[in-house]
Parts: structure tokens; C-alpha cells; sequence
């Protein structure tokens, strides 16, 4: 393999470099990187909204396919922008009230029955010891939080059983946390030797 | 106590430059670090590989960008060859705009390598796989899912109708599809458990970001979910199945990497030691 030739991996490649120089010192390199990305990645997201949004389910439907229902949405959108007027701003607050009333109409049974099945992984089927270690894990953690009873005595120690366990799965979240940001870090850096200066398959 | 000074008053900057060499020296001299298959990875694999049957279809969500594609697109590329290699057909769906590009970069490369591998069984865009239009809404687009999939995405994000694709033969609701894994970084991994698999009992695997692993097996414990992929190690052991039971010959972007992930982890184990040790030591002659 042999150093790319590719305009858009040399540009690619420049920008790691310019975003990973900060790890030295801040400067207009690495400033010049963090717009760009801002950048890009609003009006990519604007262009992605405005294709599948405003003409997918919008313009399309409305126009071609005559289907008029689409305005009551359209309309409902449209009064989301009363924010910009002081004297119509209360308007805004139709669409806002839908959105919460239907998200939470449709969350709440969905949020429960995925609640009841955590619940339920709890509940042991066999005598093992690790269904022993989830239930004395579950049980002592929700105490620690319990904090209508004064941590002393049986409900002290308990509770500091509880702590163990938080203890424990922090270091675990801790662990795997190190392991995503070396993995983020080996891909740059595979890509960097073997897309850009092909020193590497 | 003039190492302990040393260790207290070094330039970070030295560590990253450590950090740095840690990483790359194993690429440049791979070492070839032994790796086992988990439970929970080889679960996953087994359901795709036995339960789903020619030409059944795999809904793979794309819920990433770019911050997060060192470790979730190996993953992504792992589980499409798999679905080429008992010829299924793949879906990949986006609650993210973002994720649009993310899921046409790996067909683009899945397809490009899958059909100069495999000449006699070439696979095309729009027959064995496309990525479904993105659609704002998260929540309202997987329940609207439950009731038409066509209907809630009209066309895919290469712009054809839905209902001209072979792809979508006999796709109406979560009912007409296989399997899903949900590739993500975030909490949206939530919204599918919630809707799909609780609401309309998808069965669903999970990979994720490694940060995000260790929230999500609580998941695999209560059955919500079959099979996880933890970060680019899940992502490796799961190119290493398909290697020795289809004989997959491709880019191994996780594998490569294994290397220089262990190296970094014995390197960081070092630090946190070296670290403790010097605290400890630092505390006992204040304390003289």
C-alpha cells in the first residue's frame, strides 16, 4: 500500500491531525476544525430535514399526491415559528401541548411494561449464585437510596453492602469507559496508517 | 521522594504522547493477542446464523455518526456480510440524520467488496439491502413502524419508492421481520426496547459504544435483548466467528485493532497502579 492520493482522505486526515493538536495546546488549527464540524454538521442536518421532512412528508404528499390531511401537521408546525413574534409567541404552546399530551400517552404503557420486565430480571427462576448476587444487590442499593430512615445500625450496614455495589458497577462503567475512548482513538489512528500513509493493511 | 515529585509535577502531555506510541507501535508490530468469543456475542451470532431463514430480513438500526463509527461500524459491516452470507435480506433504519451517511458508507463498502468477492452470488442495492429514509420523530417512527413500515418512511434514502423495491417484498409491520440489532451510543438503544421489542415483541440484539455496555447488560439478564456487542471488542469477536465459520477474507477493522487496545489497557492498568502507589507513598511522608 502506498500514501493516499485522495483529496477528500488527505483533507480527512489534516483535520484529525488539526482536532488532535489540542491535546498540546489550543490553537487556530484545532479552532478552525471544531467550526468546521459545527458547521458541516448543522447544515448537513438541515439538508437531511428539508429532503425527508419538508418534501418526503410535506410537499410531496400535499402537491402530488393531493392528500390535505398533511396540512393540520403543516399547520401545527408552522406554529412552533410564533416564538419569533412577542404578540403571537402563545401560540407556540398548541403544538408543544400536543407533543407532550401524545408523547406521554404513548410512552407511559410502554414505559411501565418495560419497567415490569427489568423488575421481573430480578425475580430469580433458579437457586444460583448469581441470581443470589443480583437480588442482594437490587435489595441493598435501593436501601442506600432509601433516605426516610437514618443510615445506622442494621439499615448502616446495609446500606454500605449497597455501596459496595454502586462501587463495583462504577468501576466497571469506568473500565468499559477507558476501553471506548482508546477504541475511538485506534480508529483515527488506523485510519490515519493505513487510508492515509498506507504503512499498514 | 524525588520520583514521587517526578510523577506528581509530569506534563500530561507526555502521557498522551505514550498513549500515542502504545497505540501504534502494536499496528505497525501486531502481536496477535488471543481473544475468546463471549456469551453474549456468540448469542447473537447463533439466533442470525440458525434462526432466520433464507431471504428472511434483518432490521439493523444505524442510531450513530461520526463521533462513534470507530466502534459501531465495524459492527455494522460484521453484520451485514453475516446476512449476505445466509442470504438474508438487511435492513438499516436511522433515528439519526446523521445516521443517513453512516448507513449508505457501509453498503456502499459492503456491496463494493461482497460482489468482487463473490462473483456467483453478487448482492445489490435495493434486492438484499437499502437504508431506510431518515424521518424525524424517534418514539411516534418506531410505534408508526408497528403499523406500516412503508407508510412511515414513503421511500429510502437513495430516493426510490418503497413499494418498487424487492427488498420490502412482504414487509408491512415489525411482524415481517426477522431480527434486529440496534447499533448505538446513546439512549435511543432504550426507545427500541420500549417500542419495538416491548410494544410489539421484535426480537432484538444490542451493540453499543463500550462506554455504553455495561448499562446495557442488565438488558440481556432480563430478556429484552438476546445479544450484545460491547465497543470495537464485541465488534472483533464477532468478524472472528464470521471468519472461521464463513471464512470471511475482508478488512478486519475491529480485529486490527484488538492489539493495540490490550496494549493500551495493560499501559493504562500501569498508570492507575504507578499512580496509587504514589499517593500512598506522598500521604505517608506528609503525614511523618
Amino acid at each position: 500500500m502506498a500514501i493516499s492520493t485522495s483529496i477528500w482522505i488527505w483533507i480527512s486526515a489534516l483535520l484529525t491531525l488539526a482536532i488532535y493538536s489540542f491535546l498540546y495546546k489550543d490553537n487556530p488549527f484545532y479552532k478552525f476544525a471544531e467550526y468546521l464540524l459545527v458547521g458541516i454538521s448543522i447544515g448537513y442536518g438541515i439538508s437531511v430535514y428539508w429532503h425527508n421532512t419538508i418534501i418526503t412528508k410535506v410537499y410531496n404528499p400535499l402537491v402530488h399526491d393531493k392528500d390535505f390531511l398533511v396540512i393540520i401537521p403543516l399547520l401545527l408546525g408552522l406554529l412552533m415559528f410564533s416564538r419569533f413574534f412577542k404578540n403571537y409567541s402563545h401560540l407556540s404552546r398548541i403544538p408543544i401541548a400536543f407533543i407532550v399530551g401524545a408523547g406521554t400517552g404513548l410512552s407511559i404503557p410502554s414505559s411501565f411494561e418495560f419497567l415490569f420486565k427489568q423488575v421481573q430480571g430480578t425475580m430469580p427462576t433458579a437457586f444460583t449464585i448469581g441470581n443470589l448476587i443480583i437480588i442482594i444487590g437490587v435489595i441493598t442499593t435501593l436501601i442506600y437510596f432509601f433516605f426516610s430512615m437514618e443510615h445506622k445500625g442494621f439499615i448502616g450496614k446495609v446500606s454500605r453492602v449497597g455501596i459496595t455495589f454502586i462501587m463495583i458497577a462504577f468501576g466497571a462503567a469506568f473500565g468499559y469507559t477507558i476501553m471506548a475512548r482508546i477504541s475511538l482513538f485506534i480508529g483515527r489512528i488506523q485510519f490515519l496508517l493505513s487510508d492515509w500513509l498506507g504503512i499498514i493493511k | 521522594m524525588k520520583f514521587v515529585n517526578f510523577i506528581n509535577n509530569i506534563d500530561k502531555r507526555w502521557i498522551y504522547l505514550l498513549v500515542a506510541l502504545v497505540v501504534i507501535i502494536p499496528f505497525v508490530f501486531p502481536v496477535g493477542c488471543p481473544m475468546r468469543i463471549t456469551p453474549p456475542v456468540q448469542s447473537m451470532y447463533n439466533y442470525i446464523e440458525d434462526s432466520i431463514p433464507e431471504n428472511g430480513v434483518l432490521l439493523v438500526g444505524i442510531d450513530y455518526d461520526p463521533s462513534t463509527m470507530a466502534e459501531l461500524h465495524p459492527m455494522a459491516k460484521a453484520l451485514t456480510y453475516h446476512a449476505f452470507y445466509n442470504n438474508l435480506r438487511v435492513l438499516f433504519v436511522t433515528m439519526y440524520p446523521q445516521g443517513s451517511g453512516m448507513g449508505q458508507d457501509i453498503i456502499d463498502k459492503t456491496l463494493t467488496q461482497w460482489n468482487s468477492a463473490n462473483p456467483e452470488n453478487q448482492k445489490e442495492l435495493g434486492r438484499d439491502i437499502t437504508l431506510l429514509a431518515y424521518v424525524p420523530g424517534v418514539s411516534a417512527v418506531m410505534l408508526k413502524m408497528g403499523e406500516n413500515i412503508p407508510a412511515t418512511f414513503n421511500e429510502d434514502a437513495y430516493g426510490n419508492k418503497l413499494e418498487n423495491l424487492p427488498v420490502m417484498d412482504g414487509i408491512k409491520t415489525y411482524n415481517n421481520l426477522n431480527y434486529m440489532v440496534e447499533l448505538a451510543g446513546s439512549s435511543v438503544v432504550l426507545s427500541w426496547l420500549m417500542y419495538a421489542n416491548g410494544r410489539y415483541k421484535m426480537k432484538m440484539g444490542i451493540g453499543t459504544t463500550a462506554v455504553s455496555a455495561a448499562e446495557y447488560y442488565s438488558y440481556l439478564q432480563s430478556g429484552q435483548s438476546n445479544g450484545l456487542l460491547g465497543g470495537l471488542k464485541g465488534a472483533a469477536e464477532y468478524e472472528k466467528l464470521i471468519t472461521e465459520n464463513h471464512g470471511y477474507a475482508g478488512r478486519k477493522d475491529a480485529s486490527v485493532g484488538m492489539d493495540a487496545q490490550s496494549s493500551a489497557h495493560i499501559f493504562f492498568i500501569l498508570l492507575i497502579v504507578l499512580g496509587n502507589i504514589v499517593f500512598f507513598i506522598k500521604k505517608y511522608k506528609e503525614g511523618k
